[in-house]
């Protein structure tokens, strides 16, 4: 038996906005960078099946640029922290608040 | 008989050179080339005007030279040329300013031989030479306002040469800005005539053009314009109720004085009447009201010119008094009367101006006539020739004054305007008087120059004699081409100038024998008074000053004119910029304005800078609230 795609694609949606409320509520600068690879990979979860369901390749090759992207992104992402944190000695996005009036 | 004349742009030419070298190398050149070139480019000038006017006289009457240098203004069917033309009117007017003023240029080298700044007097000299060329040799009126404005310009410069004393310097800017309401009349009255014109389809300045079709022009039209170009005469040219700048303007160096302030730069204004003279006699009103303010401008400066002490405020106030019958004039109708005083007023008061500086000179700077007094044995030349241009100012026969003077009485009285003649033939005693009274306080009685001045009396050099020989002659002769109906040549110079000006229409022929002997009579009056006074009894005048104080207080402060400009119009504007304009205007509206809109700006900002928090999260909220917004809407728009 085969899983509905609606399915797939309700669990792409909670994985999605699991990643959103990870991004919104913790302050810990290193999860809230997890969270949003975890957004990531729920919109590749959401290309996959949808390529499936429409027969054409085109949806996995966007999934190959994405997890490209999303590996330079988490590179220069680790590194500005790893900077951050030289800085100011924390990784608590309450605290790095020097981005205002 | 109109004939191309390209050489008329030499005579421009030479002071505009003599201008550009002057300001720009004349201080590296050193004082014996400008003293060359300043000069030079005037009697350049001059000996072309006179091949230009050789060649009008010898033209069939009524012609001119014309030459077009470029087109100026192009605007559908209205043009304007940079176009400059010679007739008789502004032959004559070339003559007097290229020849009287290379002898002054001349006689300033002798002059300002102590000054450091000659290299800028002699620019400014040539640049005023240069605008008052542009002025008489324009062939149309907005061509004729740049000369205007030009001269205007080189006066302001001049009048303030010494601009070290700031007393010079503000006497230089009362002269500019009373020029400058005159000029704003001169301005609108050049748009009406343009309206008055272009209102018959003519779209014209031009004076030929003007003249032909000025049948066409709504008499109300041109009274209009009239009194507006009036109204700039009397600024250029110091009548009531202008004139208050001139006398001021004596502050200038002296040759400066004969040269703009006697003999070219204030009869602009006459020669404007005169060259619009077919606009003024559509104008009837105008023609009385300039006839009325000449005649009462040559009283009323004539009585101050009685008291002053100083010799040079005495020439300025009989400069507006002559200039006062030159308006009478040209306002009874008899223009060419006003343009022959103009002509022989520039030779014998120029020279009046150059024999006050010569004394000054003798003098090292004395302009005090109590401080002057039995000179003429020490200045012999400067005396001989200034009591002829005396003579001559005083109207007596054979000298030049008397019949350009005579010509302009017998105007008025022939065209029934028997007040105005009253008026001029009062101030013809009067004249006589002062004139008699400044030549006997100073070249006659006792000595009371200054002690540590006496041993300094010297005649001046030959090049400021010489100017003066030749102007003295020209002060005795230069009425002679104007001799009276059915004597010799009689009448030649107004027969000369009827094909530009018209001629006089007396209303009935006059007794010119009987006006003769009641002019000549008072000016010989005027001399026997001043005689007594000054000579005879010395005590006299201060006698006469002393019982009559009330009234000699009230000549010997100009009638409190400037006083009176000060407390009515200077004041009240002066109040109005500091206290209404500056005070509460700039401080209330302006800086409101301007500080208000930037408060509104900074406390907008205050506000609005608070929602900039700093905190990633809140940002990130607001990113995700928007996108929650736009995919709801996208998804009510498929639904529905």
């Amino acid at each position: 038996m085969t899983v509905p795609y609606s399915w797939v694609m309700a669990l792409s949606a909670a994985i999605f906005v699991i990643g959103v409320a990870g991004v919104l509520l913790r302050r810990n600068v290193l999860v809230m960078f997890m969270s949003i690879e975890l957004m990531l990979n729920a919109v590749n979860l959401g290309f996959v099946a949808l390529a499936r369901r429409l027969g054409t390749m085109d949806g996995q090759v966007i999934v190959f640029f994405v997890m490209t992207v999303a590996a330079a992104e988490a590179a220069v992402g680790l590194g500005i922290i790893i900077s951050m944190f030289r800085n100011r000695e924390t990784v608590n996005a309450d605290e790095l608040n020097l981005l205002k009036w | 008989m109109t004939v191309s004349f390209p050489a008329l742009g030499l005579i421009l030419l030479f002071p505009a050179l003599g201008f550009v070298f002057n300001v720009f190398f004349g201080a590296r050149a050193g004082r014996n080339a400008v003293n060359v070139v300043g000069p030079l480019v005037l009697f350049s000038a001059f000996g072309i005007a006179t091949w230009a006017f050789v060649t009008l006289l010898m033209m069939p009457a009524g012609s001119a030279l014309r030459t077009t240098l470029w087109p100026w203004i192009e605007a559908g069917a209205f043009h304007v040329n940079v176009a400059l033309s010679l007739d008789a009117l502004s032959g004559v007017m070339v003559m007097v300013v290229t020849g009287v003023g290379a002898l002054i240029h001349l006689y300033s080298v002798g002059y300002m031989e102590h000054d450091d700044d000659y290299a800028r007097y002699f620019a400014y000299m040539n640049l005023f030479a240069f605008s008052m060329l542009v002025l008489v040799l324009a062939s149309n009126l907005l061509l004729m306002f740049v000369g205007w404005e030009g001269v205007g310009l080189c006066s302001y410069l001049l009048i303030g040469f010494w601009y070290q004393n700031p007393e010079y310097a503000y006497n230089g800017r009362k002269a500019f800005i009373t020029n400058r309401v005159g000029d704003a009349g001169f301005v609108l009255g050049i748009l009406t005539i343009l309206a008055a014109y272009g209102a018959r389809g003519i779209w014209t300045l031009n004076f030929t053009a003007m003249r032909t079709n000025a049948h066409l022009v709504a008499p109300a039209m041109a009274t209009a314009a009239c009194v507006l170009l009036f109204l700039g005469a009397t600024g250029k040219s110091a009548q009531i109720p202008l004139y208050v700048w001139l006398p001021d303007a004596m502050v200038g160096p002296t040759p400066v004085s004969a040269l703009i302030h006697a003999a070219t730069m204030v009869t602009a204004g006459v020669y404007m009447v005169a060259r619009l003279n077919f606009l003024f006699t559509m104008a009837p009103a105008a023609m009385e009201l300039v006839a009325t303010v000449g005649a009462v401008t040559a009283f009323f400066a004539a009585t101050i010119a009685l008291v002053q002490p100083d010799i040079k405020r005495v020439l300025a106030y009989s400069t507006i008094s002559q200039l006062g019958y030159m308006f009478l004039g040209v306002g009874v109708g008899a223009f060419s009367a006003g343009i022959f005083h103009l002509m022989t007023h520039a030779f014998f008061k120029g020279l009046l101006f150059l024999c006050a500086g010569s004394v000054m000179h003798a003098l090292g700077g004395e302009q005090d006539m109590n401080k002057m007094g039995g000179l003429w044995k020490k200045v012999p030349i400067t005396y001989a020739t200034m009591l002829t241009a005396s003579f001559a100012l005083a109207a007596l026969p054979p000298f030049s004054g008397f019949f350009s003077k005579d010509m302009i009485l017998e105007a008025a009285y022939a065209n029934n305007h028997f007040v105005l003649w009253l008026l001029g033939v009062a101030t013809a005693f009067l004249t006589s008087f002062y004139i008699f009274r400044l030549i006997f306080m100073t070249f006659h009685g006792e000595s009371r120059v200054e002690p540590d001045k006496q041993h300094h009396i010297h005649e001046s050099p030959p090049v400021m004699t010489i100017p003066l020989i030749v102007l003295g002659v020209l002060a005795l002769v230069g009425g002679w081409v104007g001799l009276p109906k059915g004597l010799l040549w009689g009448e030649a110079f107004s027969r000369f100038l009827a094909p530009v000006v018209g001629t006089f229409h007396p209303a009935f022929e006059p007794s010119v024998a009987m006006l003769t002997v009641v002019s000549v009579g008072l000016a010989l009056a005027g001399l026997a008074l001043a005689y007594l006074f000054y000579i005879v009894q010395p005590g006299l005048p201060a006698l006469l000053a002393y019982q009559a104080r009330s009234a000699y207080e009230v000549l010997l402060n100009k009638y409190y004119v400037d006083e009176f400009y000060n407390l009515v119009i200077f004041r009240p504007l002066f109040w109005i910029a500091t206290f209404a304009l500056s005070r509460v205007v700039d401080t209330f509206a302006i800086e409101g304005l301007v500080n208000g809109t930037g408060l509104t700006v900074e406390t907008g900002g205050e506000v609005a800078r608070r929602v900039e928090t700093g905190n990633v999260q809140q940002y990130a909220f607001v990113y995700v609230l928007g996108v929650v917004a736009i995919v709801a809407y996208y998804l009510y728009l498929v639904t529905h």
